[in-house]
């Protein structure tokens, strides 16, 4: 855990039994969005958890949106529909907020991870602001962030980062693994590190936002 | 590949002497030894005079000797596997694979690959269509075959049209030529001249190790050519002209003459290659009119009136145009007499 | 060992455990992730001796693993779908010669219209071909199912398909245990041919066979399916002892002990069912579910067991008989014929459309209260039908009709992504 990190909630990871979380990302082709939700899937894994990630598929076209999805569960998972009612959206294009009814499903109680440097109300997102707990709303620069440490535009594991603290689902520590089976060591560790980060980003943004830490 | 054979010169008994009372004995034809293997036996159920019969016995003998018995063969649909096993039996004295019309290059390429990975890379695979089962309906697998160089000798028996049938047209037909698909009637009778699929021709443009044409009429020279081809490993292609006494509606008596005919008229060049080069052919000594090939056969006969003159000398000529160019491509007639 | 795998990746790992020594393939969505897997173990020299072949079609696919099957070596191939159709004829004649080839088939609807997603159309077109078919709920199931694929087909010298849903479980990412070469090893012996190309020992294989034998050599292959029947359940028990888990086998039941309403179905839409079966019997709705793994050779009598007493079948198939209705169903209705037994068809899932199970729900609720649809086709925009039946009955040239119905829905969806 990197230093000056604030403490997590200490509630431990969640109790997964019997219940599913779900998770939709969104993206376009060539962000690695079908990558993200394997490597979310992969995280969930390692720590013991039965876990499902598949796209929705269409012919392979870059720049094209992009859907993955992610359950995560104490027990096998059986289910093989799209995910409807995410707990948590992952959205790594923000051009795609008003073309795709991105937010579809999304519960009161639901969180959503924006990749963009701009502010919600900026996107023309303060009606989903209203409906979301304001520390489930939560936006991270993971393009820039990615370009930082990594040097491509690819936000996804960044952006997996952020998904940890915000949800705790995963651990950072689980994320890095993930990354670190998937890419070889080089490409693996700057993504970790930009991971990381995002970790970071959104646990301060969360204690800003609240001025409690995240639950 | 070691140099080009000499053809052996016979100039008093020709070329075709079977019995070969003139030769060494390590010179003779492999069909004229009593220990001939006799891959395709007798009891047949193939026409009378059918030139196929007698091209794939030549051919398969010569790769028997040539392999010392380790031989697969593999068979397209079509008159050779149709007449050569009714079931319950076969004329088959080798092993054997018929699987479907358009598929022996591949089949013999999986063949290949099987007995090289079980270690048994000894044993050699020959795979044979007619002109249907390798110009077209295996066009694509035999392409295939080709680009990734499998380790096949792939021979096509070429009658020139689907015979079994029925003597429908290919694109190995010859342009007049009637089949039931092309009659001879309007005022284009038979195929018409199109744009022709030469096999050996695209065989070479794949650059593989070796090709060559024959025709049962020269017996030395075909199985000299099937021992060449199985002394080298990678693709291999062989196409044999193998006239078809009821699709040509020719005499039976009369095949090995009109593969002599082809030719001798430059209609059916003969040559080898290697690697996309020309590197030997067999010359014409003395240069026929196609007159005297396309007369003998019914499936021109709209060419001809009932004295023998020629009724359509313009469709002639055109064919005529052909053979010279391809004498002229392959160099087949040497200005000096009697070369 | 536990993996988290993409299952096309899991699928290309066991296959290689088996040992394959001809591999040869041809692209083909959704099945490229296998070939891609396979071609890659052998390349880098983790499997040897193996011989993997690119070929220029899947009708050279078929055929390569047919010569290469016929001259004594392990053979498989993978395909989908349009790929399956290119090579039906070679489908029909490694079937009708008896050849151990196992193929993995991604599920893929068949065109036209062209569409890359999952159905079972592909499947149902090689039913009859004499192939076993058996069909994969997960990707472990699917993994599973390819070992004990080569032991069913190089003992009765047949050969089979397994099919696993394209997209769905193909590229589907979760939980794998996969086997260890030496317990692979210990299950599947060496491939021992039934019938070889050997020159020491020469045969003619594929011959012609006229009026006065065909029945008999047909029904012969017939009857090695019928071997099937008997040697399938054994073969998972096999499976079982040796591996810890249960796979594969003729079909599988859950909660029919006092159902009174039977869902059948293949495939991996079981596990929707399933969740939804789980939540109706909450509600009081006494529903089972039927998952045949076995469709070819049909496990009839098996089914008719399994039914205890219940007297509706809904049957949710991904494929459907053009001018008819269910496939699967019709297999279902031959097998409970005299059995006072409703079958009802729910056609679902055709290229790709995601099966739900609040589509279902009301569709299982309406059969479990004794109101079933004798055929339903789920989430049918009756609309967009009724448009286009109206187009083409006042115009003669109405169209294509795909490109007229893609119109009318709207390409570019503004609810859906």
């Amino acid at each position: 855990m990197p230093e000056g990190v604030i403490e997590r909630s200490g509630a431990g990871p969640p109790d997964l039994a019997g219940r599913t979380f779900e998770v939709r990302i969104h993206g376009r082709g060539g962000q690695g969005v079908v990558t993200a939700a394997e490597l979310l899937s992969v995280a969930a894994f390692d720590e013991g958890r039965w876990a499902q990630a598949f796209p929705s598929f269409g012919s392979e076209r870059t720049g094209a949106p992009v859907v993955s999805f992610v359950r995560i569960s104490g027990s096998e998972i059986r289910t093989r529909e799209p995910v409807v009612t995410p707990d948590a959206l992952i959205v790594l294009d923000a051009t795609l907020i008003h073309q795709v009814d991105l937010f579809s499903g999304v519960a009161a109680d639901g969180y959503v991870l924006l990749n963009t440097a701009a502010d919600p109300d900026d996107l023309g997102l303060a009606d989903l602001a209203t409906r979301l707990r304001p520390e489930r709303l939560v936006t991270v620069p993971a393009t820039e962030l990615a370009l930082r440490h990594v040097g491509r535009a690819v936000p996804n594991a960044v952006l997996l980062g952020g998904f940890a603290a915000m949800t705790e689902m995963v651990s950072l520590d689980s994320v890095v693994a993930a990354i670190g089976e998937r890419f070889s060591p080089r490409v693996a560790e700057r993504n970790a590190a930009a991971a990381a980060e995002a970790f970071e980003y959104v646990v301060a943004e969360t204690w800003e936002r609240t001025g409690a830490a995240p639950d | 590949m070691t140099a080009a054979r000499q053809p052996v010169k016979f100039y008093q008994v020709g070329s075709f002497a079977v019995g070969n009372r003139l030769l060494e004995p390590a010179e003779r034809t492999v069909q004229a030894g009593p220990d001939r293997r006799n891959s395709l036996n007798s009891g047949h159920r193939a026409c009378q005079g059918c030139g196929e019969a007698l091209g794939a016995r030549y051919a398969l003998d010569a790769a028997m000797r040539a392999t010392a018995g380790r031989l697969v063969a593999v068979n397209a649909t079509g008159c050779l596997e149709v007449f050569s096993t009714p079931y319950p039996e076969t004329s088959w004295q080798i092993a054997w694979l018929h699987s479907l019309f358009g598929n022996a290059p591949a089949v013999a390429a999986g063949v290949a690959a099987a007995l090289r990975v079980k270690g048994r890379g000894d044993v050699r695979v020959i795979g044979q269509a007619g002109d249907g089962g390798t110009v077209d309906i295996g066009f694509g697998c035999l392409s295939g075959m080709f680009e990734r160089n499998d380790d096949v000798l792939f021979i096509c028996y070429d009658n020139e049209a689907y015979m079994n049938t029925g003597v429908q047209r290919s694109s190995a037909t010859p342009p007049a030529a009637r089949t039931a698909t092309t009659e001879a009637v309007g005022p284009q009778p038979g195929n018409p001249f199109g744009q022709g699929k030469d096999l050996p021709r695209l065989a070479m443009a794949h650059e593989i190790p070796y090709v060559a044409t024959a025709t049962v009429a020269d017996l030395h020279d075909l199985e000299a050519k099937v021992e060449r081809a199985m002394a080298v490993h990678g693709s291999r292609y062989l196409h044999i002209l193998v006239p078809c006494p009821l699709g040509w509606e020719a005499a039976p008596c009369d095949t090995i003459l009109l593969a002599r005919l082809a030719a001798e008229t430059g209609l059916f060049p003969v040559f080898e290659a290697e690697h996309g080069e020309v590197v030997a052919v067999s010359k014409i000594r003395r240069q026929r009119p196609v007159e005297d090939y396309l007369v003998r056969q019914g499936r021109f006969k709209h060419l001809f009136d009932e004295t023998g003159a020629p009724a359509r000398p313009d469709v002639i000529g055109r064919l005529q145009a052909m053979a010279d160019r391809s004498i002229a491509r392959y160099g087949l007639v040497d200005d000096e007499p009697g070369a | 060992m536990l993996h988290q795998i993409e299952g096309s990746k899991a699928v290309a790992e066991t296959v290689a455990l088996c040992r394959p020594e001809v591999v040869c393939a041809y692209p083909i969505s959704p099945q490229t992730h296998i070939i891609e897997g396979v071609g890659a173990i052998v390349k880098s020299g983790r499997l040897a001796p193996c011989e993997f072949i690119n070929v220029e079609s899947e009708f050279a696919a078929l055929s390569v693993a047919i010569g290469a099957s016929a001259a004594g070596a392990r053979s498989y191939t993978a395909t989908a779908s349009q790929g399956l159709l290119f090579m039906m004829e070679a489908v029909y004649n490694a079937g009708g010669l008896g050849l151990p080839i196992v193929m993995t088939l991604a599920n893929r609807a068949v065109g036209a219209p062209i569409n890359i997603w999952n159905d079972h159309s592909d499947a149902m077109s090689a039913r009859d071909a004499g192939w076993v078919q058996l069909f994969a709920e997960t990707n472990q199931e699917a993994a599973d199912l390819h070992i004990q694929a080569f032991a069913l087909a190089e003992e009765l010298s047949v050969p089979v398909m397994v099919c696993m849903d394209g997209f769905i479980l193909t590229h589907a990412v979760e939980r794998v245990d996969l086997p260890t070469q030496a317990e692979v090893d210990r299950f599947l012996p060496p491939y021992e041919p039934r019938q070889v190309l050997d020159p020491d020992d020469p045969v003619s294989i594929g011959a012609m066979v006229g009026p006065e034998a065909f029945e008999e050599v047909r029904f012969l292959a017939h009857a090695r399916q019928l071997q099937a029947l008997a040697r399938i359940p054994e073969i998972a028990a096999d499976f079982a002892a040796a591996f810890g888990r249960s796979s594969g086998g003729l079909l599988h039941t859950y909660r029919t002990e006092d159902a009174d309403t039977v869902v059948v179905a293949l495939g991996s839409v079981l596990g929707t069912i399933k969740d939804l079966v789980d939540s109706l019997r909450d509600e009081g709705l006494r529903v089972g579910v039927l998952g045949i793994t076995a469709f070819r050779p049909f496990p009839a009598a098996a089914v008719r067991a399994a039914l205890g007493g219940a007297t509706h079948l809904v049957t949710v198939e991904k494929a459907f008989s053009v001018g008819f209705g269910g496939v699967l169903s019709t297999d279902i209705a031959m097998a409970v014929t005299g059995l006072p037994v409703t079958v009802s068809t729910v056609v679902a899932g055709l290229g790709g459309r995601p099966i739900t199970a609040s589509s279902l729900r009301p569709v299982f609720v309406a059969a479990a209260q004794g109101r079933p649809e004798r055929l339903t086709f789920l989430d049918l925009d009756r609309g967009v039908v009724d448009r286009e039946l109206a187009r083409m009955a006042r115009d003669r040239r109405s169209g294509p009709t795909a490109e007229n119905v893609l119109r009318d829905v709207g390409v570019v969806a503004a609810n859906g992504f």
